[in-house]
């Protein structure tokens, strides 16, 4: 690559993170310095922040790398996956649980899910356990940012910066950024480069037609080279995985923490019923033309290298240096946003429902915040080493993480519509599907009998499928043959005339 | 605000809205329409269907789903 090239990637790429610094000070100094503020930005967020700080937080390395690179290796089918997960059962979610969480938490004040459930059951030990739970799948989560901004920066300098440079220079401005500028920084920089990312990768689908031969260029290309692309299903499409991925991520999706701490920050329900109505069509948006780019590429025998992403090499070889320059810095910069989100709600959970009820009840806020920022950079050097490994491809690191969050979401359901809910039940539902889920992660699978056990499926359909079956069942059944304790509160969850 | 009978059919609209998210009716099939996928076009047209059902949803059956007037204050 020419010198000139790299100068202006380089370039693009600085600007864009010295614009997101200034939006950052500007938040810094409008933020107060007590939690709700820090975490939440005082409840004050309007429809077209919400919408895009909730779509950005979505907007990560898995959708965006991940994605047109599955539709690179088999097929655009992903884009009904993820219409049906993002765009139909994540906004039906967004209602039942999102909209019900907004309504308990401005009545009650609640910054975190785990603080709203350990006060309903009277529970430290839930509180601490749904925590620690979030936190343990932020992980592979946050490193999968990292692993994608790096494998960016390759892909984009063509080597010249590599791949551990490229991660730890993220991972360095994403600590510096979330110690400063709080929720408000971060759902600002997140709208700016969701309406950014949404213009760029319309203009990016129009520069690689008209350099292709156009639209009837492409699909002929892709008709002549990969027949099997046009057809729905096939490969690794089968029924049972597109629902099983659809079903996991969505309501994985809705237990992340920065999407959950979402459900707590809107002005007023306007905000909320605006943004549910327009998330099938932001979904459609940005989705169709991301993953036709990884299939076009495919199309056009586009050659990938090992280990790189399909964007930017499609980019690279169909349009300017400069403009492939400033799509992976949105990119990045979109990872970075989500990481970003990760960071500030995780920790929250770690001072919030950890430490300072298990760990140091007598914490002053000082203590508190100064502890959070620590939580925050031990957290992203963790992440970062790890990424250094290479543990996975994105979307099979991604797609586990979700699975781990599925098993969380039916519990908080059930709680959140059924005031018979026990702290037991809650505890057996989600420590159970927890337990089963981490089994059939990390033990590795064998064969009895002519039946794999620890597989990733069972009849062919996905284990986080099992698991969320198997934490309703625990929750309720539990729930059925214990009494609540004294001490829980099954009032602060009523809603409306019918719920009391 | 209680409930209507009527709220009931958002239900039925909502499971339709899923169930057919993906057009499981062409399965298999390679028929394209202005160079694309027919249920590429399918998708297209379903998720601003989806939207326009939404946007009906949250005038009344919202609130009366949870039960109550309208949000109590303005926030």
């Amino acid at each position: 690559m020419a010198e000139s090239a790299l100068g202006v990637q380089l370039g693009v790429i600085g600007a864009y993170l010295v614009v997101a610094l200034v939006i950052g000070v500007a938040a810094y100094r409008l933020t107060g310095r007590d939690a709700e503020d820090y975490y939440l930005a005082g409840r004050s967020i309007g429809t077209v922040v919400l919408l895009f700080t909730t779509f950005a937080t979505l907007l990560s390395a898995f959708t965006f790398f991940g994605g047109p690179n599955l539709a690179y290796a088999a097929g655009p089918e992903w884009i009904l996956v993820m219409g049906v997960m993002d765009g139909l059962l994540f906004a039906l979610l967004w209602y039942t649980i999102g909209y019900r969480q907004w309504l308990i938490g401005r009545v009650e004040g609640y910054v975190t899910l785990g603080e709203m459930l350990g006060d309903r059951f009277g529970s430290t030990r839930l509180r601490g356990l749904v925590a620690g739970v979030s936190l343990f799948w932020l992980f592979p989560y946050v490193m999968l940012q990292q692993m994608g901004a790096g494998e960016a920066i390759v892909g984009l300098t063509d080597g010249a910066v590599p791949y551990w440079a490229g991660a730890a220079f993220i991972t360095l401005f994403m600590i510096v950024y979330v110690v400063l500028a709080g929720l408000r920084g971060v759902a600002w920089t997140d709208t700016i480069q969701g309406v950014f990312m949404l213009g760029i990768v319309w203009v990016a689908v129009g520069w690689v037609l008209a350099n292709a031969g156009g639209l009837a260029g492409v699909s002929a290309a892709l008709a002549g080279n990969r027949p099997a692309f046009l057809s729905l299903g096939g490969g690794v499409y089968s029924p049972q995985w597109m629902i099983a991925q659809a079903v996991t991520i969505a309501f994985g999706v809705t237990m992340f923490p920065q999407i959950n701490q979402r459900f707590f920050i809107a002005r007023d329900d306007r905000v909320l019923k605006r943004s549910f109505a327009l998330w099938p069509v932001l979904v459609l948006l940005l989705f169709v033309p991301a993953f036709l780019l990884g299939t076009w590429a495919a199309g056009l025998g586009v050659a990938v290298p090992e280990g790189a992403n399909v964007i930017p090499v499609l980019l690279n070889a169909y349009t300017p240096a400069w403009f492939a320059a400033l799509v992976i810095a949105g990119a990045i910069a979109a990872m970075m946003s989500s990481s970003d989100s990760m960071l500030l709600s995780g920790s929250s959970y770690l001072t919030r429902d950890l430490y300072r009820p298990l760990v140091n009840p007598a914490a002053d806020d000082e203590r508190e915040a100064w502890l959070a920022r620590v939580g925050v950079v031990a957290f992203a050097v963790g992440t970062f080493v790890a990424s250094l490994f290479r543990p996975g491809s994105l979307v099979e690191i991604g797609s586990t993480a979700f699975g781990g969050y599925a098993q969380l979401t039916l519990p908080v359901l059930v709680a959140l519509y059924w005031s018979n809910t026990t702290r037991q039940g809650m505890l057996a539902g989600i420590a159970g599907a927890q337990a089963f889920y981490v089994a059939h992660v990390f033990v590795p699978s064998v064969t009895v009998g002519g039946v794999t056990v620890f597989g990733s499926t069972y009849l062919t359909w996905d284990v986080a499928l099992y698991g969320m079956v198997l934490s309703l069942l625990l929750t309720v059944g539990v729930s059925l043959v214990t009494a609540a304790g004294a001490d829980e509160r099954a009032e602060t969850f009523a809603v409306g005339s019918g719920a009391d | 605000m209680p409930r209507r009978k009527t709220d009931y059919l958002w239900i039925v609209v909502f499971g339709t809205l899923v169930a057919f998210g993906i057009p499981w009716f062409l399965w298999g099939s390679t028929a394209t329409w202005a160079g694309l996928p027919v249920w590429l076009w399918w998708h297209v047209g379903w998720m601003v269907l989806a939207t326009v059902a939404f946007a009906g949803f949250t005038r009344g059956a919202w609130d009366r789903g949870m039960s109550i007037e309208e949000v109590p204050g303005d926030g």
